[in-house]
């Protein structure tokens, strides 16, 4: 079948050089992949202020989608880290919206997802994980490490509950990475597949088509399915950093 | 939603209508002020509810995921520092046993933590492993 052979799910996810950059052995080219990230921000900068420069009482229904995204992300971190973790708004909004906006204009066809690429969500994870410890001992210097020991541990067990709740630490970045990670790549690779399906039946004749029909609205739901991930994964991504970040400021609560 | 019951000018009031002060003004600033109140008394109780409803109808997929990949990303991270250790110090398959023995040990932990089983992070409380 030579129709099968160009479905190459894997394809939508090669990154290529649009301006190549090399300094001191380094490349440092322009990608599609920094291009799409220069979008995101562009996109959400303007929208948020294009949206709010009316500030009218009533809003408008772009006002409102922003001021729900604040609202919705503001609540959200005074429920996980109390009032003082105000002072982490800012971050938490930027990465909330970095996410979602990233995961929603990936799923126009032919643009690219850059939450799909395990480096970019594992430097987003780094960030969260870089502000909890930095932050955690600026504040509370090496109080930050009770967070390890839980009280009320026999002495005699507790290199071992250290040791298990430093490693149970540790693989907070990585299960923040992998979650987002996976359920992009994953339900990219799929609607890719599906959508091949498609192309490869139709072109089988009328039984084909007739049969393409199938995949065709297994590629309809997936999109709505695709869409809800996308909003609930920078959910869930906001949420954990919330919870990290209340770690920060309450070590022994 | 409230703003048919509003007065026809009410709506208009933005920054470019700051500088007159007619009396309706006043009454609408007095009467932001006291839904201003009213909200900060109403607050807490909503949130919780408007998250409860969130959290229900999302949970299914959300927490499934949620669990598994806190279960994975414990095990990678034991193995990782075994591995690393076991290259530093020439301790070879010491190092990768016993930090899959506690990554697993930390996967499980995750596991309950995430489900909402065991304290948080230097809470204590009751513990079923180590």
């Amino acid at each position: 079948m030579a129709a099968a052979d160009k479905v190459d799910p894997i394809h939508q996810f090669h990154i290529n050089p649009i301006v190549p950059i090399h300094v001191g052995g380094y490349d440092v080219s322009f990608t599609n992949s920094a291009l799409f990230m220069v979008v995101i921000v562009v996109v959400t900068g303007l929208f948020l202020y294009f949206s709010t420069a009316g500030r009218s009482l009533v809003p408008s229904r772009l006002q409102s989608i922003s001021e729900m995204s604040y609202e919705f992300v503001a609540s959200m971190l005074r429920d996980a880290a109390g009032t003082h973790g105000m002072k982490f708004f800012p971050f938490v909004f930027s990465i909330f919206m970095f996410v979602m906006v990233a995961n929603l204009i990936g799923l126009f066809p032919y643009f690219f997802s850059v939450t799909s690429h395990i480096i970019v969500t594992f430097a987003l994870a780094m960030l969260v994980i870089g502000t909890v410890v930095i932050y955690g001992f600026a504040k509370h210097g090496f109080g930050f490490l009770k967070l390890f020991v839980p009280s009320g541990v026999p002495v005699a067990l507790l290199p071992l509950v250290v040791s298990i709740e430093v490693v149970s630490f540790l693989s907070r970045p990585v299960s923040l990475s992998i979650r987002l990670f996976a359920n992009m790549l994953a339900g990219h690779i799929t609607l890719k597949v599906f959508a091949g399906f498609v192309v490869s039946l139709g072109a089988m004749g009328v039984a084909g088509m007739a049969g393409a029909v199938l995949p065709l609205a297994m590629v309809v739901a997936l999109t709505a399915l695709e869409l809800l991930v996308a909003a609930l994964q920078a959910y869930v991504f906001a949420v954990l950093t919330c919870m990290y970040l209340a770690d920060a400021l309450h070590p022994s609560h | 939603m409230a703003s048919d019951k509003r007065p026809a000018g009410a709506g208009k009031t933005g920054p470019g209508s700051k500088g007159d002060t007619d009396p309706r003004d006043d009454d609408l600033e007095r009467r932001r002020r006291e839904l201003e109140a009213k909200l900060a008394t109403r607050r807490p109780g909503r949130l919780e509810g408007e998250d409860k409803g969130q959290t229900r109808s999302v949970s299914g997929y959300a927490q499934a995921f949620r669990l598994s990949s806190e279960f994975i990303a414990a095990i990678a991270v034991g193995i990782g520092i075994g591995w690393v250790l076991d290259r530093w110090a020439g301790t070879s398959p010491w190092g990768l046993i016993v930090f899959l023995l506690l990554g697993f040990c930390a996967g499980i932990l995750n596991v309950l933590r995430a489900a909402g089983l065991v304290g948080e992070f230097g809470r204590g409380g009751k513990r079923s492993d180590g």
